[in-house]
């Protein structure tokens, strides 16, 4: 089947009613391509799931439109919308054998015995578990299970696959194993994936672009490394990664903007970041852009950085880097220093510099 | 670790032996005995001419097959009542969610023959109902007749049973199950029959055997009713009327043993492997959805005329029970209190045996259920699945055949310094009920002691509690809630059991109050204090179901709490 075009045009959504409602959705839109591997990304409680599941058809909008290829869904009964859906616990039906739980779909299209028998037989063998076919869902594993779950959706082909955190009943190491083999699937079969998940790395390892949602509002969408590099927000910039900000004051000149802060003094901003100025806004960096010296004035020094003395007051050594905490002029930091296994540690206590770069530095809202 | 080292303590090893040597006497003996002559020759060989002498005789035949109708039929109709109020209740958004809460639990107070009295008042050939429809339209139903009132009697009684075990399968589905349904295609009634019902299914055949179980053994209603072509009133007949010696009695408790161990059998393989509750982390049980205006209006219609034939046998017993002439009249014809100051007077003895009989039973059930859980969950004392087994094997004896097994293992038994029977001793009646109520007592305790954890227990024993002083001051406390609702459970039970009671209960004085209610309902003059007796039977186990479901839901919300800690 041809892959997708999914549409959202100003959906609000609402639970109980008059003075009690809470807004789980609030004016959302956002347009998702053919074949794209799209996420909804955000902490429990800020609407994706709900968004999910209006796709899904579960939940009914008060206001707004959902179209799939053009045509409008938003009234459309869950069973005739072929889009289909991975349940969070895969919800399979432990009263039928996992051939009877992938034909369940066929059987409701009405499609011949021996057409069902095939398709069944297919898709079963495309998830890697043909010898299963007889098997009760309770006696797979839970990788398993979310194969067969998976199967049971793609054995209708639908227009649309909707994934509902599908990776978040699996144990670590499977959990990233199943990302890589959910991202080669998607990209054989060609199909317009939406994926649910609260967890930013699975959203930024298997995903084309995302939504990262909060209390019911869209607050970016981009590719992972729009999100990463450029967050429009503070939401965002704390979401995606780790991140610290430096508040101050915004100073507007002819030239352009100057950031005043206790931290780092005046700063000029370059004129790209200077059209996105809002008030209150204070300056990011990423932990891993600073760097970390005991001489007085870093030796590498380049032209556009900017030397703070600072203390460290904690060490966290998580094996690819050590990630400081220091004090830098009543500030607060957080520092990713990278590890080799000549590289040296400083102490708790230790007096350093830190050499912030002009070019790494984000201004957000 | 030393393996050589034994792992339990003479005083566990003790508690068990004591625990199997009662259930040997008082259950395995009785009805091995009863088995055994069943199949017993003359000479003591075994044989199965009795079988052939019970089918050849013809009120038998059709005893038999009387029996099994009835049980089938009042299954059919109770699941007819059960499946749309179940259905109701977890479906849609419904206001009536707490009338139909009460419309299971109601019935469940009243001793089925007591209603059988009571409903022959109102839907019998001369009750209310039928002196209406005469009036206006000349016709009457003839609704109590034979086996058709058994029936009657018997789904009306019995609905709960399904209709409890349904709602809460059905509360049990995640939601997940149906819109994944949904979801590739299915919906309305094929996604019921497809996913729902199946997925529900186990919990309605449980209720269902428990039902078919129960209607089957049922002794007190068809004789209340003159219904005797059945299997349990002819065993009753048989070896009151007979003589204990006549072997069709035994061969009827037989059939009688074999069927409800077929029930059972039957429901143990509906639930095996399929724990279908399938609401996890996250999830959320079936969606509700809203009652149209017409949906609303036959709903709450069907509701309603269920609501008012299941209150009929509580308002007519208690209208009965004020009547000074009820007969060929639509409502009694004058009032008065005369039968209770009669009952009160005539027999407190009744009241004061019922509650000695039943507080024994239950303390006893509660005894030997905790001491049974605990060898169970904590120890491991060599055999103690077996105490398990036997305890729990109680719930397919019909009373009946407990106490004919009674009356025949322990006939001729005397005590020393006393001059009757031991089978004839009041106790044997509170020992009856105790082991019929056995199972039920044990499952609140294994639930009870489920649910405290072992490291409460580590805890006391590190700090330097010998295991009888952990018992004492940790297990115990916080089983404390589970104990009660088990006594309580087996005391209201108890206290409307007939069918063990009319075989056991030898004289007038130690007839507790379902005896008596009985005997006043047998003749005319007597269906006024019997029905004031029944009242306050029925006050009784209504105050106990009562404070049993309070003991149960705070019990709930404590452990709730508890859950979350963990």
């Amino acid at each position: 089947m041809k892959p997708g075009r999914v549409e959202c045009k100003n959906i609000a959504l609402a639970y109980g009613s008059g003075k009690s409602a809470t807004q789980v959705l609030k004016d959302i839109s956002l347009s998702i391509e053919p074949g794209e591997f799209f996420a909804l990304l955000g902490p429990s409680g800020s609407g994706k799931s709900t968004l999910l599941r209006l796709i899904a058809g579960f939940n009914f909008a008060q206001a707004g439109q959902i179209t799939v290829d053009g045509s409008d869904i938003t009234r459309v009964p869950p069973w005739q919308r072929n889009i289909g859906m991975v349940f969070q616990n895969y919800a399979l039906w432990p009263h039928m054998t996992v051939e009877k739980n992938v034909a369940f779909g066929l059987e409701e299209r009405k499609l011949p015995r021996a057409e069902i028998t095939r398709k069944v037989q297919d898709v079963l063998a495309l998830v890697g578990l043909a010898d299963f076919a007889k098997r009760r869902p309770n006696q797979l594993s839970g990788g398993q299970q979310q194969r067969v779950a998976l199967a049971r959706t793609l054995a209708v082909e639908p227009k649309l696959l909707l994934l509902d955190e599908p990776l978040s009943n699996l144990d670590a190491k499977l959990r990233v194993q199943m990302r890589q083999e959910l991202k080669s699937l998607q990209r054989r079969l060609g199909i317009t994936t939406i994926f649910v998940t609260h967890d930013q790395e699975e959203a930024l390892t298997t995903c084309d672009r995302i939504a990262v949602m909060d209390q019911g509002v869209i607050q970016q969408i981009g590719t992972p490394i729009e999100l990463f590099d450029a967050p429009a927000n503070r939401f965002v910039a704390n979401f995606v990664g780790t991140i610290n900000f430096i508040e101050g004051e915004i100073e507007h000149a002819r030239d352009g903007v100057t950031f005043v802060s206790m931290l780092l003094g005046r700063v000029s901003l370059p004129a790209s970041v200077s059209t996105q100025v809002v008030a209150g806004a204070s300056l990011a960096v990423r932990p891993h852009t600073i760097s970390i010296n005991t001489d007085v004035i870093s030796p590498d020094r380049q032209r556009h950085t900017i030397d703070v003395a600072g203390t460290i007051l904690e060490r966290e050594f998580l094996g690819e880097f050590v990630r400081y905490r220091l004090s830098a002029k009543g500030c607060e930091l957080i520092v990713d220093h990278s590890h080799q296994p000549e590289s040296e540690i400083f102490a708790t206590g230790q007096n350093v510099t830190l050499g912030i770069a002009e070019n790494a530095l984000r201004l957000v809202s | 670790m030393n393996k050589a080292v034994r792992q339990f303590s003479l005083v566990e090893v003790l508690v068990a032996l004591l625990i199997a040597l009662f259930l040997l006497a008082f259950l395995i003996v009785p009805v091995i005995n009863v088995t055994y002559i069943a199949f017993a020759d003359r000479g003591g060989g075994l044989t199965i001419s009795h079988f052939g002498a019970f089918f050849s005789i013809s009120l038998m035949q059709e005893s038999f097959w009387n029996s099994l109708i009835v049980a089938l039929a009042s299954v059919f109709f109770a699941s007819m009542i059960a499946l749309p109020l179940a259905y109701l209740t977890i479906r849609f958004e419904f206001r009536g969610a707490l009338l139909i809460q009460t419309l299971g639990v109601l019935p469940l107070i009243m001793p089925p023959f007591v209603g059988a009295v009571a409903m022959q008042l109102i839907f019998g050939r001369s009750g209310s109902i039928n002196l209406l429809l005469n009036d206006w339209f000349g016709i009457t139903i003839p609704l109590m007749e034979g086996l058709t009132g058994v029936v009657f009697v018997e789904s009306l009684h019995y609905f709960p049973f399904i209709l409890l075990n349904l709602t809460v399968a059905l509360n049990n589905i995640d939601s997940a199950m149906e819109e994944s349904a949904q979801n590739l295609g299915a919906h309305g009634l094929r996604l019921f029959r497809r996913i729902v019902f199946p997925l529900a299914m186990p919990g309605f055949v449980a209720g269902a055997s428990l039902v078919f179980i129960k209607v089957f053994d049922d002794l007190g209603t068809p004789l209340v009713l003159n219904v005797t072509n059945m299997l349990a009133p002819q065993a009753y007949l048989r070896i009151t009327s007979v003589g204990l010696e006549d072997p069709i009695g035994y061969v009827i408790s037989v059939i009688m043993v074999a069927f409800s161990l077929f029930a059972l059998w039957l429901s143990a393989r509906a639930l095996k492997g399929k724990d279908y509750s399938t609401t996890q982390r996250g999830g959320s049980s079936l969606s509700r959805r809203r009652l149209s205006t017409a949906q609303s209006i036959l709903a709450y219609g069907w509701i309603s005329l269920l609501l008012l034939m299941v209150l009929s046998p509580h308002i007519s017993i208690v209208l009965l029970s004020i009547a000074k002439v009820w007969s060929f009249s639509v409502l009694p014809d004058a009032y008065t209190l005369e039968h209770y100051k009669s009952v009160l007077i005539d027999s407190p003895r009744m009241i004061v045996n019922t509650l000695l009989y039943c507080g024994l039973a239950a303390l006893l059930d509660v005894i030997l259920g905790s001491a049974i859980a605990y060898l169970i969950l904590r120890t491991k004392v060599p055999g103690r699945q077996a105490l398990d087994f036997m305890a729990s094997a109680a719930l397919a004896i019909p009373g009946i055949v407990l106490a004919i097994g009674y009356l025949r293992t322990f006939k001729g038994i005397t005590l020393p310094g006393m001059d009757s029977q031991v089978a004839t001793i009041w106790i044997m009646i509170a020992i009856a009920y105790a082991v019929r109520r056995l199972p039920y007592a044990l499952r609140s305790c294994m639930a009870a002691l489920q649910q405290v954890s072992v490291l409460l227990e580590e805890a006391a024993g590190n700090l330097g509690a010998t295991k009888a002083r952990t018992i004492q001051r940790i297990v115990v406390p916080l089983m404390a809630g589970g104990i009660l609702a088990g006594f309580v459970t087996s005391f209201i039970t108890a206290a409307v059991e007939l069918s063990a009671t009319i075989m056991l209960t030898t004289t007038q004085s130690d007839a507790p109050m379902s005896y008596g209610i009985y005997l006043y309902m047998q003749s005319i003059a007597g269906r006024g204090p019997g029905a004031a007796l029944g009242v306050l039977a029925v006050i009784i186990v209504a105050l106990g179901t009562y404070f049993s479901h309070r003991i149960i839901s705070s019990r709930a919300s404590q452990t709730g709490i508890h859950a979350k800690s963990e």
